[in-house]
């Protein structure tokens, strides 16, 4: 990533000012999202923001620090660790295909997903959390092998592999189709809401996999995101670079579908944080390249807000949180093309 | 050769429009089918065919038709390959509306949804054009896919919302989802006709415009082409076409995207000919996802939508294995 700054700036004075911007917006995000978390931890009626900071110190009664540890806690932590992992997962996979519009689940990973946890729900019948997670996880990265042994012929194209994710998305999300309408209607409705993505209930044997899973994934993402900057430019010149181009490729690629996967498979195919934390990532930071840092802790902030908004908004009954990240998302972006696009920039 | 093509095309459309009038639950031989065809006897039989059968069919035919013209005017007018007519927001749209129509005015029969779901394809397209179209210049394709996205995704983030909080309106919602051909009658096909017809006619025309626009934008304009009439044009033959197959038949995915792939290994990237055998092959692919849905679970059916994809994307993944695929 600094080869393409002190490339793309003549002078060394400018490309420390944009790596201390970053820094700069990736501390303050961070601190946007704890702040939220903590907000998200005191909603309610049971306890106050104030009850929480005291309890975390250490200071609370039972009750609090019951609701906190038990109930409030893992799910504010689920909705930050999702965040993180979608948004890089999307910054990855956007700088790799050099298209604004790329997400993981183009290669199936959602698809795949969803069609596991759905399976399980009104075929096997179960609606145990790590038992979901795990059928899902299952399927999705099935789904995603399917697609990459499928395009593979001398090679992967990117274009034959995109086109081959969407015939097998294609397929994956008729069948999700058909078991709605073949199933109880209850049971059904109870898969949509997990298709729509929904953090309710969760508990921390929801949240461990997915801590487990970020500690490793996250350190190999931001390592192996350094050479996305020289390949942004092209392949040639990332070779030129010094850089095995394909297998960097794939193993970002393996990193980004693992990501997604497993924050699919914990809080469901929650729509467009992959898209646009990315997207408002690099407006903030005003980098060149993929940040995986601000893309994360954007990710962060935006899953822990809407899952804020989800539960102080009054509706009749609890949103779930994908209808909030795609309602919010989609109007953000509509008014951040028409801004761009009235004033000239394209 | 490209005529013989076209002439194999038909043939193979109206062998499934036989099938599709043949099979199902009762199959009819031949002989009987033919007979009762031309002079009803007014029994059971006479009744199946003429009130059931072929009313479906001609939807079948008219929903193909229309999918398959949308796929083929969408890709070459966003010229990319992945460009599905959905990404204008029409299948969102009309989506959005059916589940209006449940929860205001608790619609639940499928001629009213139809008006509705052409209302609501027909906003959403009208939002997009407009956003894609902000500022100097036409909209060009590339803004009009992401314009697409994020009014789709603000549609369907209302859509889940109502679904969630409302279990009467998901139970109606999820037959309308899947997408099928099964309990339209004859007055589906002759509320959405007019809309295919006029649909189909501004997209055959627009065949000489997409190849001039497919040279690349300024050659185009030498040519003699006005982009921008191109794009509007486009636009209101895909709002039209697309617009109406979704009211009819509910959202069937797949059958827009996959035809003009399929149909481009045989006639090459000349988009007159693109339009023309999309517009007759995506209907006897449609026909024949719908006659296999009636054979393979009887008594009961399966969807069209279901199959289509279950048949269409393998075919679809072979194609492209089997062939270099162009860049993008």
């Amino acid at each position: 990533m600094s080869a393409h700054r002190t490339l793309s700036t003549p002078s060394r004075r400018i490309s420390l000012r944009v790596h201390l911007r970053s820094a700069a917006v990736v501390a303050v995000l961070l601190a946007a999202a704890l702040a939220v978390g903590l907000a998200a931890m005191g909603t309610g009626s049971a306890i106050s923001v104030g009850d929480v900071v005291g309890t975390l110190l250490g200071q609370g009664d039972a009750t609090s620090e019951m609701v906190v540890y038990e109930l409030r806690a893992p799910r504010v932590l689920l909705a930050l660790l999702v965040g993180a992992a979608l948004g890089v997962g999307g910054a990855v996979v956007q700088s790799l295909t050099r298209n604004p519009l790329g997400s993981p689940d183009v290669i199936g990973v959602n698809a795949g997903a969803a069609a596991g946890a759905v399976l399980m729900i009104l075929v096997v019948g179960t609606t145990d959390a790590p038992t979901l997670a795990a059928g899902a996880l299952a399927c999705g990265l099935a789904a995603a092998l399917g697609v990459y042994a499928l395009s593979f012929r001398r090679g992967v194209q990117g274009t034959r592999l995109v086109l081959v994710g969407i015939g097998v998305t294609a397929m994956l999300h008729s069948l999700i189709a058909y078991l709605l309408t073949r199933a109880d209607l209850y049971e059904s409705q109870g898969a949509k809401v997990w298709l729509i993505g929904s953090l309710a209930g969760t508990g921390w044997e929801r949240v461990w996999p997915v801590a487990a899973a970020m500690l490793v994934l996250l350190p190999a993402a931001v390592a192996l995101s350094r050479s996305l900057g020289p390949m942004e430019m092209g392949d040639d010149t990332a070779a030129a670079l010094g850089l095995r181009v394909e297998r960097r490729r794939l193993a970002l690629l393996v990193v980004a579908v693992l990501l997604s996967g497993v924050a699919v498979s914990a809080a469901g195919p929650i729509t467009f944080v992959a898209l646009a934390a990315p997207q408002l990532a690099r407006r903030l930071t005003r980098a060149p390249g993929a940040g995986v840092a601000a893309g994360a802790v954007t990710g962060a902030l935006l899953l822990g807000a809407a899952d804020l908004l989800a539960q102080r908004l009054p509706t009749p009954g609890q949103l779930p949180v994908g209808v909030l990240t795609g309602g919010l998302g989609g109007l953000y972006l509509a008014w951040l093309l028409h801004r761009e696009w009235r004033s000239g920039r394209s | 050769m490209r005529w013989t093509g076209l002439a194999v095309s038909c043939a193979v459309l109206a062998v499934a429009a036989v099938l599709s009038i043949a099979i199902g639950a009762q199959t009819i031989p031949l002989g009987e089918l033919w007979r009762e065809l031309w002079h009803p006897a007014g029994g059971e039989t006479a009744a199946i065919i003429h009130d059931l059968r072929i009313p479906r069919t001609l939807l079948g035919v008219c929903v193909g038709a229309a999918l398959g013209l949308a796929g083929a005017l969408m890709q070459a007018l966003t010229r990319n390959p992945l460009a599905d007519p959905g990404l204008l927001g029409v299948n969102s749209g009309a989506s959005l509306a059916v589940v209006c129509s449940i929860l205001f005015f608790g619609v639940t029969d499928v001629r009213t949804w139809v008006w509705f779901s052409l209302v609501g394809a027909a906003l959403a397209t009208v939002a997009v054009y407009a956003l894609g179209a902000t500022g100097r210049g036409a909209a060009n394709p590339a803004r009009l896919v992401l314009a697409g996205t994020a009014v789709s995704a603000a549609l369907i983030a209302v859509i889940n919302g109502v679904l969630t909080l409302d279990s009467g309106v998901f139970d109606q919602w999820r037959f309308w989802d899947v997408g099928a051909l099964a309990g339209r009658d004859a007055d589906v096909v002759r509320q959405i006709a007019p809309f295919v017809a006029v649909g189909a006619v501004l997209a055959l025309t627009l065949g000489r415009g997409l190849n001039a626009v497919a040279l690349g934008e300024q050659t185009g304009q030498g040519l003699g082409v006005s982009l921008a009439r191109v794009r509007l044009t486009g636009a209101t033959a895909i709002m039209l076409l697309c617009g109406a197959a979704t009211a009819a038949a509910g959202p069937i995915g797949f059958i827009g995207l996959m035809a003009p792939h399929a149909v481009r290994a045989f006639t090459g990237p000349d988009h007159r000919w693109v339009l023309v055998y999309s517009a007759v092959l995506a209907p006897a692919l449609l026909l024949t996802a719908d006659v296999v849905g009636r054979v393979v679970v009887r008594p009961g059916e399966l969807e069209s939508g279901i199959v289509t994809a279950f048949i269409g994307a393998p075919v679809f993944i072979y194609l492209l294995r089997r062939r270099k695929v162009a860049r993008t």
